[in-house]
């Protein structure tokens, strides 16, 4: 036994719930954030690719839809022209005939059919119009449609005000060349276009080269902005399909698609919002941040329970130490106590009899005076003889320090604790005769035997039910003895209906010289040698007490031997020799 | 009555110096010692025979009483030991007890308790003595054959 390092004492800091369930949030939420980040990061990029990927197929597809579409009606004009001599293409009712069988065959595509001649001069006329004999040679595609075999024109309003766009061949006969002219209903162009449209914002359309719409776009677009001016002023490539990123007018990312048509002459259009072309990777951004906040939630919970439990068990950890730690304090400063006061002892025995001596010699030297000589014989008399009295109160209270602080006894056997209580019950029953106190015995017939000193358990037994019969204040009452057997241990409880302790002296009471008695009538040191008995054979004792109830202490012995034989018989040779 | 002769061995002094003044107002023929060696050396010069018994301190600084005591005991067979201790030397005081020492007493002693140990030894010394010296007497007629 040795005084506990002060350090053992300096607490831990206490962790608190909520830096654990934040640690421990943290620990599992950023790794999931990061790598939901990453996962969702990549996912847009991959999805942005796949995206776009099926933009350009798609208007690739309506592209070549378009171009068929125009290089269809001009094989049929083209046809129309090869199969019918010029007679008869100059014939206005033919080509109302021929009109009519395309209108119905294609339908209404066609709006009408002419035939010009050389000079610009329509002479023969099928339509809704009344264009016959007008007059085409100032017309910008007459020219065109002159230098090539076929021509497909801009959409242009033309001499009828509307919208339109014309196929036309021409047919050479001898030096003569004549043109058939069929006008492509703009609406139902237009419609083809139209008809491309993705989402809620994704629409198309077509413009030529100078940046004149050939269809009508949706939506308003302004042809200035990039990329589209990007496109017209040709730094941004446009022989092939083609994927550009950027802001529509009104601010909003969009995806641009460009394709050409008409052998690069036209460029059909499409633009799309990007939110609204992602709408897909938007709702998976939604689901898993969902998914993560569900998670998070999850964690926290989980995270608080297990930072409540732990922060439970490291209270309860604490507070056992805590005990501990007093315990182990409170032993350690018994012993220290009891060091102390061994040493003390041995020092003061040797001056105690050196007094005690002379004062036997005064006495002897007395014996030799004559009586009458001396006046005050008697009172020196009884000053030698108060001075051997008080020498042999120091020598009881020299005596019983070193009782407390011994530590080996070689007369360790085994011991009933019922004989030894009988014992002493006998020993005492003068003292609680006269203190009118009934003693109860309740004695476990039975008893195990416990490896101790008989006459240390006799003075351990014999303090305890002192002590109980003293608690009286008024003679009367009743001291109970009991001895039990509790698992591993053999129990002695002595208890009284006294006056009780107060609690604040329960903490004191085995300390050497605590006594409530008057001076002279107790020296404070038998709870303290009862304390080191028991705790000498590796057993503990306890007290309660409440005010006015009474008082109990419990000794708890082990049955079985601590090591007690094998560690009491070096001693004992040891401190022999 | 008889009269014991007596050594009385402890490291105090003071101690010594007056018992050995009761001792002597008593009629004890005393002796004094002050460490196990003194006690041997005085035992060896004034010889066994004139001392009946030893009191002998066991908390000694260097030669303690149990070693004192073992040396008397193979030197002086015939002188009786009476261990003095403390109370926390009891067990040396038994310990002592079982190689040979006639009783102890714990400090501080009463003089009259003390007497009568000294007493009661000198006596078993002395029975002893007579008993040796009848032994001899015995051996002797019988060797002559009487």
């Amino acid at each position: 036994m040795t005084t506990p390092d002060t350090t053992d004492r300096s607490s831990t800091p206490r962790i608190s719930v909520r830096s654990m369930v934040l640690g421990l949030a943290l620990i599992v939420l950023a790794p999931l954030a990061i790598t939901g980040a990453i996962n969702l990061k990549q996912f847009q990029v991959v999805y942005r690719n796949k995206v776009e990927n099926e933009l350009a197929v798609m208007i690739e597809r309506h592209s070549f839809i378009i171009d068929s579409f125009i290089q269809d009606r001009l094989s049929d004009v083209r046809v129309i022209t090869r199969e019918h001599p010029i007679e008869r293409l100059s014939d206005a009712d033919f080509l109302r005939q021929v009109l009519n069988l395309m209108r119905e065959e294609y339908h209404g595509a066609f709006v009408d059919l002419g035939l010009v001649t050389e000079s610009g001069v329509q002479i023969a006329y099928a339509g809704p119009f009344n264009l016959e004999m007008a007059d085409y040679s100032s017309a910008m595609w007459f020219e065109q449609a002159f230098d090539d075999e076929s021509y497909v024109s801009d959409v242009f309003a033309g001499l009828r005000g509307t919208p339109h766009f014309i196929v036309a061949t021409q047919r050479r006969v001898g030096d003569e060349t004549v043109i058939l002219k069929a006008t492509i209903d703009f609406e139902a162009f237009n419609a083809v276009v139209e008809g491309i449209r993705i989402g809620d914002t994704g629409f198309a359309f077509i413009i030529n080269r100078e940046g004149k719409f050939q269809t009508r776009p949706q939506f308003e677009v302004s042809l200035n902005q990039a990329p589209y001016a990007g496109v017209l002023d040709g730094s941004i490539r446009s022989d092939r399909i083609h994927v550009v990123d950027g802001e529509n007018r009104l601010g909003e990312p969009s995806i641009f698609t460009f394709a050409p048509l008409k052998q690069g002459s036209w460029l059909l259009c499409y633009q799309q919002e990007t939110a609204d072309a992602l709408g897909e990777v938007r709702r998976m951004v939604r689901v898993a941040i969902i998914a993560l906040l569900i998670v998070a939630v999850g964690a926290l919970v989980i995270s608080y329970f297990v930072s409540r439990n732990l922060a439970y068990q490291f209270a309860e950890a604490d507070r056992e130490r805590t005990v501990m730690t007093h315990q182990v304090i409170e032993t350690g400063r018994l012993a220290s106590i009891g060091e102390l006061a061994a040493g003390i002892a041995h020092e003061i025995n040797n001056p105690v009899a050196i007094m005690v001596q002379e004062a036997g010699w005064i006495d002897d030297l007395l014996n030799d005076e004559d009586p009458t000589s001396e006046e005050n014989l008697e009172e020196i008399n009884r000053a030698v003889s108060q001075i051997r009295t008080q020498g042999d109160r120091c020598k009881e209270i020299t005596y019983k320090l070193l009782s407390f602080a011994r530590k080996t006894d070689p007369s360790v056997r085994e011991v009933v604790l019922n004989d030894i209580v009988e014992e002493v019950i006998g020993l005492t029953s003068q003292k609680t005769r006269y203190a009118n106190v009934q003693i109860v015995k309740n004695l476990e017939p039975d008893l195990p035997a416990i490896q101790a000193s008989p006459t240390e358990m006799q003075q351990v037994l014999l303090n305890l039910v002192n002590n109980a019969v003293d608690a009286f204040e008024t003679p009367g009452g009743t001291v109970t003895v009991v001895t039990r057997a509790e698992g591993d241990a053999v129990v002695l409880k002595v208890s009284d209906t006294g006056k009780g302790i107060p609690e604040a002296n329960l903490g004191r009471i085995f300390d050497p010289f605590f006594t409530t008695k008057p001076v002279g009538q107790g020296t404070g040191l038998g709870l303290s040698i009862c304390y080191g008995i028991v705790e000498k054979i590796g057993g503990t004792i306890t007290v309660e007490s409440e005010i006015d109830e009474g008082t109990t202490f419990t000794a708890s012995f082990p049955r079985e031997p601590i090591e007690e034989p094998q560690e009491t018989k070096p001693n004992s040779e040891r401190e022999g020799q | 009555m008889i009269e014991p002769s007596v050594l009385v061995v402890d490291d105090e002094v003071q101690f010594v110096e007056t018992l050995v003044k009761r001792l002597d107002r008593r009629g004890v023929k005393v002796n004094s010692a002050h460490s196990g060696q003194e006690a041997l050396d005085t035992l060896e010069g004034s010889g066994a025979t004139k001392t009946d018994v030893v009191v002998l301190d066991v908390k000694m600084p260097g030669m303690d009483g149990l070693e004192t005591l073992a040396l008397i005991k193979e030197k002086h067979p015939l002188v009786e030991v009476i261990m003095l201790t403390g109370h926390a030397t009891v067990e040396s005081a038994i310990e002592g007890m079982k190689h040979g020492a006639y009783d102890y007493l714990m400090k501080p002693c009463d003089l009259d308790v003390l007497m009568e140990k000294l007493n009661a030894a000198a006596v078993k010394k002395r029975e002893h003595e007579a008993k040796i010296l009848e032994a001899r007497a015995t051996m002797i007629s019988l060797r002559r054959g009487d």
